[in-house]
C-alpha cells in the first residue's frame, strides 16, 4: 500500500537511503549465531562483496564472536548455515556474492552441540 | 467483564479533601496506594461531587481545581459546574 | 441585580466556539489546507466535544500555580542538597535515560501539537490542541530546569539535545516522534494523543513518578506530577479525537483502525526502555513492568477498547503479542545496554542476588529458565576480569530502529527475523508489528536514518568507535561504562563517607 502523501507523486521522488551505492564499494553483511544470546541480535558489517567466505568467517565472524566462552569450542566443519532463510553450504573459497550474497544479507550460522552457557542459548 | 472507572490523585494535602469525598460517593471504591498517588477504581463510573468536597474542605471548591492534583484516569469525563465523572455508561 | 455567573458550559462555548468564524478573503480549503489529505471525513466540527471545558483564561490561572508549586519545591531541593539523599548513586542513571530520551520528545509534542492547533478546521479540537502544545513545552522547561541540578553532580546528561539527533539508542524516541510529526494532522492526533498518551503514558509517567518518590527524588517526582496533571487532559483529547473521527463517517474506521495498530506497535517498542528502567535501574522497586502492563494496559486498555468497539474498533493488532513481550522486554533490553555499556550515556550494572531473586520472582514464568543464567555467566565473566562486551554493531529493525533482540512469541531461545523487499533492496524488521508499518507505507521508511548504517556511509565521524562516540560528544570513561568504577559511584562514595564521619 502506498504512503498517504500530500504531494502528487511523491512515492516517485524519494531514494532509499541505505542503497548499496552509498557504502563506498562495500554491501551490508548481517550475521547472527543461533542459541548465542549473550550477542543480543545479529551484528551488522560493511564487507566487499568479492571478500571470500572464508575470509567472512576468519576475519570477520570468529573475532567478532571471541568474548563467549563457547566460541573455542566450535567445530567449524560441523556449522550449519543459513544465508537469507535458505539452508546452504557456502564455498569457503568463493566471493560472498558468488555465495548469493547480496546487500543485506543475513547470514544466520548454528554450532551443532553449543546452546549457550548451560544450555540456556545466552 | 466490568468496566473499570479509575482516576489517580497526589497523594498530598491538597488531594486529601477529594480522595475522602470519592470515598464516601463512591460505594464499593478500591484503593491502590502507590509512591506518591493513590488509584482509585470503581466498576463503571466514579464520580467526584463538588457538595462532597466543599464540605470536607470548608471553603468553595470548582471541580476544575481538581487539575491541580490529578495524575491519570480512565473513563469517559463528563465534567460540570456541580461534579467530575468518569464513566463507561452510555 | 448583580449579573449572574455564566455556567461552565455556557462560559466554554462563548470563549471557544464564540471567537470562531468562517473565513471569506479566503476559502476554509485554502486556509486549512492539510485536514483532508488523509481520507478522514468530517461532516459537523461542531459536533466536537470537550468534557474539560477549559477555557484560556481558566487554563493561564491553573497552569501558573501549577508552576509556583513546582519550583518551590525544586529550589528546596536544590537549597537542601536533594541530590545525596536519593536511594543509590545507580538511580540518577533514571534521571539520565528521562533526559536524553524523553524530555526531547515533550518539545516535540510541542511542535506537533502547535501544528495541529494551527490546522484543524474546527474550533474545539484547535484550542485543545494549543493548550497541549503549550503544556509539552511546560514539561520540557521544567524537565530542564529539574535536571540541570542534577548535571552538576553526575554525568552522561550535558549534551542532550546533541546527542538527541545522533545517538544510536536516542533514534529510537526521536524516530517515533519524527514519524508522528510527518504524517497528517489527524494521524498525529491518533499516534499521539490517543495511542501514546491515553493507551500508554500511564506506563511511562505513572511508574517513572512513583519510582521517583520512592527512590527519595522529590524534584522528579514534583514535576512528573506536574506533567501528569496536564496529560489527563491531554487522554482526554486522545479519547474524543477517536470519538469524534469514528462517529463523523463510517468511511474514517479503517484509516483510524490502522493508525491504532501501527501506534500501538510503536509506542510499545519504544517504551520498552521504560521496562527496562523499573526492571532494572531502580535501587527501590515500585512494581514490575509486567505488573505494570497487566494495570495500565490489560485492565485499562481492556476497559477502553470494550467502550470504543461500538464504533466498530478493534483492540489493536498484535496486543496479544505485546503482553506477551512484557515477560521479555524489560530483560532483552537491559541485555542490549550491558554489552553496548561503552556507546551509551549512562551506566549499567549486573543485578545483585537480592535482585535476581525479586526478577525471579515477578517472572515465575522466564526469568530463571531464560535471563537469570545469561546474567549469571556475565557476572561470572566480570570476576575473573573479562567483563562481557559486544565489540560489534548491531542489526537495527528498519522501523522501530532498535537492535533486532526480541525473541520469535512463543520462543524466547530465538531471534524474530522479519524482511521486505522494495524496490530491489531488502528491509529487516524485528517482530511482524514493525513489517506491518513498512509494508504499510514503505516510501516512508526507506528513508529512515538507522544510526549503525549511518555510521558504515561515513556520516558518523569516522569508522572507528571513538571518532562515533567523539561525535556523539560522549565524554568517554565519565558518561559511558559500568557504574562501578565511575566518576558517578566515586562521588556518591566520597558524600556517602562524608555522612558516616559527621554521623560518629
Amino acid at each position: 500500500m502506498p504512503v498517504t502523501a500530500l504531494a502528487p507523486g511523491y512515492a516517485d521522488k524519494i531514494e532509499h537511503r541505505d542503497a548499496l551505492k552509498n557504502f563506498h564499494g562495500n554491501m551490508l553483511v548481517y550475521v547472527h549465531w543461533e542459541e548465542h544470546l549473550s550477542f543480543c541480535s545479529a551484528i551488522a558489517f560493511p564487507l566487499p562483496p568479492a571478500m571470500p567466505f572464508g575470509a567472512l568467517v576468519d576475519q570477520v565472524i570468529k573475532p567478532a564472536y571471541a568474548a563467549h566462552p563457547d566460541a573455542e569450542k566450535i567445530d567449524w566443519s560441523t556449522v550449519v548455515w543459513m544465508i537469507d532463510g535458505k539452508e546452504t553450504k557456502p564455498d569457503l573459497a568463493a566471493s560472498l556474492e558468488a555465495n548469493g550474497m547480496k546487500h543485506k544479507s543475513l547470514v544466520r550460522f548454528w554450532t551443532p552441540g553449543l546452546g549457550g552457557f548451560k544450555g540456556s542459548a545466552s | 467483564m466490568a468496566q473499570i472507572a479509575s482516576i489517580t490523585l497526589l497523594h498530598n494535602d491538597d488531594a486529601r479533601p477529594i480522595i475522602e469525598a470519592i470515598l464516601a460517593d463512591n460505594p464499593g471504591v478500591r484503593v491502590l496506594n502507590m509512591p506518591g498517588a493513590v488509584k482509585l477504581d470503581c466498576d463503571d463510573e466514579l464520580i467526584v461531587k463538588r457538595a462532597s468536597v466543599e464540605e470536607r474542605l470548608g471553603r468553595p471548591w470548582e471541580p476544575q481545581e481538581i487539575q491541580l492534583v490529578l495524575v491519570s484516569m480512565a473513563g469517559n469525563l463528563d465534567e460540570d459546574d456541580d461534579w467530575f465523572k468518569l464513566s463507561w455508561k452510555h | 441585580m448583580a449579573p449572574k455567573k455564566l455556567g461552565l458550559k455556557q462560559r466554554y462555548a462563548h470563549m471557544t466556539r464564540g471567537l470562531d468564524w468562517e473565513t471569506t478573503y479566503q476559502p476554509m480549503d485554502a486556509v486549512f489546507p492539510y485536514d483532508t489529505f488523509e481520507g478522514i471525513k468530517i461532516k459537523d466540527w461542531s459536533a466536537w466535544e470537550d468534557p474539560f471545558r477549559l477555557t484560556m483564561d481558566a487554563y493561564w490561572k491553573f497552569q501558573a500555580e501549577k508552576e509556583r508549586k513546582l519550583y518551590a519545591v525544586l529550589d528546596a531541593f536544590a537549597q537542601n542538597n536533594g541530590q545525596t539523599g536519593v536511594s543509590d548513586g545507580r538511580y540518577v542513571n533514571v534521571v539520565k535515560l528521562f533526559l536524553t530520551g524523553i524530555s526531547p520528545e515533550e518539545y516535540q509534542a510541542h511542535r506537533g501539537f502547535a501544528f495541529t492547533g494551527r490546522h484543524l478546521r474546527g474550533a474545539g479540537p484547535r484550542v485543545a490542541c494549543q493548550m497541549q502544545s503549550l503544556d509539552e513545552l511546560r514539561h520540557i522547561q521544567t524537565q530542564i530546569h529539574t535536571i540541570s541540578h542534577y548535571n552538576k553532580y553526575f554525568d552522561g546528561i550535558s549534551e542532550f539535545p546533541h546527542m538527541h539527533d545522533r545517538v544510536w539508542y536516542l533514534s529510537v524516541p526521536k524516530s517515533f516522534f519524527d514519524d508522528a510529526r510527518t504524517a497528517g494532522p489527524f494521524e498525529f492526533m491518533i499516534a499521539i494523543g490517543f495511542a501514546f498518551e491515553y493507551v500508554l503514558t500511564n506506563l511511562l509517567f505513572v511508574p517513572f513518578m512513583s519510582g521517583a518518590a520512592y527512590n527519595g527524588d522529590m524534584s522528579t517526582v514534583t514535576f512528573g506530577f506536574s506533567a501528569q496533571s496536564d496529560e489527563s487532559r491531554h487522554m482526554t483529547l486522545g479519547i474524543e479525537v477517536i470519538k469524534f473521527l469514528l462517529e463523523q463517517h463510517p468511511d474514517n474506521l479503517p484509516i483510524v483502525q490502522k493508525w491504532v495498530d501501527k501506534w500501538f506497535w510503536r509506542g510499545h517498542r519504544v517504551l520498552g526502555l521504560v521496562a527496562m528502567m523499573m526492571d532494572y535501574m531502580l535501587p527501590k522497586k515500585v512494581m514490575s513492568w509486567k505488573e505494570a502492563w497487566e494495570i495500565y494496559f490489560t485492565e485499562a486498555g481492556g476497559s477502553l477498547f470494550q467502550d470504543l468497539a461500538r464504533y466498530g474498533l478493534k483492540a489493536p493488532k498484535y496486543a496479544d503479542v505485546a503482553t506477551a513481550d512484557a515477560e521479555h522486554i524489560s530483560h532483552q533490553n537491559w541485555a542490549v545496554f550491558y554489552q553496548y555499556t561503552h556507546a551509551a550515556a549512562f551506566h549499567t550494572w549486573m543485578p545483585d542476588k537480592e535482585h535476581l531473586d525479586w526478577l525471579s520472582e515477578k517472572y515465575p514464568n522466564t526469568f530463571d529458565k531464560y535471563y537469570r543464567p545469561r546474567w549469571e555467566m556475565w557476572a561470572e565473566m566480570e570476576k575473573q576480569g573479562k567483563r562481557f562486551y559486544n565489540p560489534s554493531l548491531p542489526q537495527l529493525c528498519q522501523v522501530c530502529q532498535i537492535p533486532m533482540a526480541y525473541t520469535e512469541p512463543g520462543d524466547p531461545t530465538k531471534i524474530a527475523f522479519r524482511c521486505s523487499e522494495v524496490g530491489g533492496e531488502t528491509y529487516h524488521f524485528c517482530s511482524d508489528g514493525c513489517k506491518d508499518i513498512f509494508d504499510g507505507e514503505p516510501e516512508k521508511y526507506v528513508q529512515s536514518w538507522l544510526p549503525v548504517h549511518q555510521i558504515f556511509q561515513g556520516a558518523c565521524g569516522g569508522a572507528t568507535i571513538p571518532d562515533v562516540l567523539n561525535y556523539y560528544r560522549m565524554n568517554v570513561g565519565a558518561d559511558n561504562m559500568d557504574y562501578v568504577g565511575s566518576p558517578d559511584e566515586k562521588l556518591w562514595n566520597e558524600w556517602h563517607a562524608g555522612k558516616a564521619r559527621e554521623a560518629v
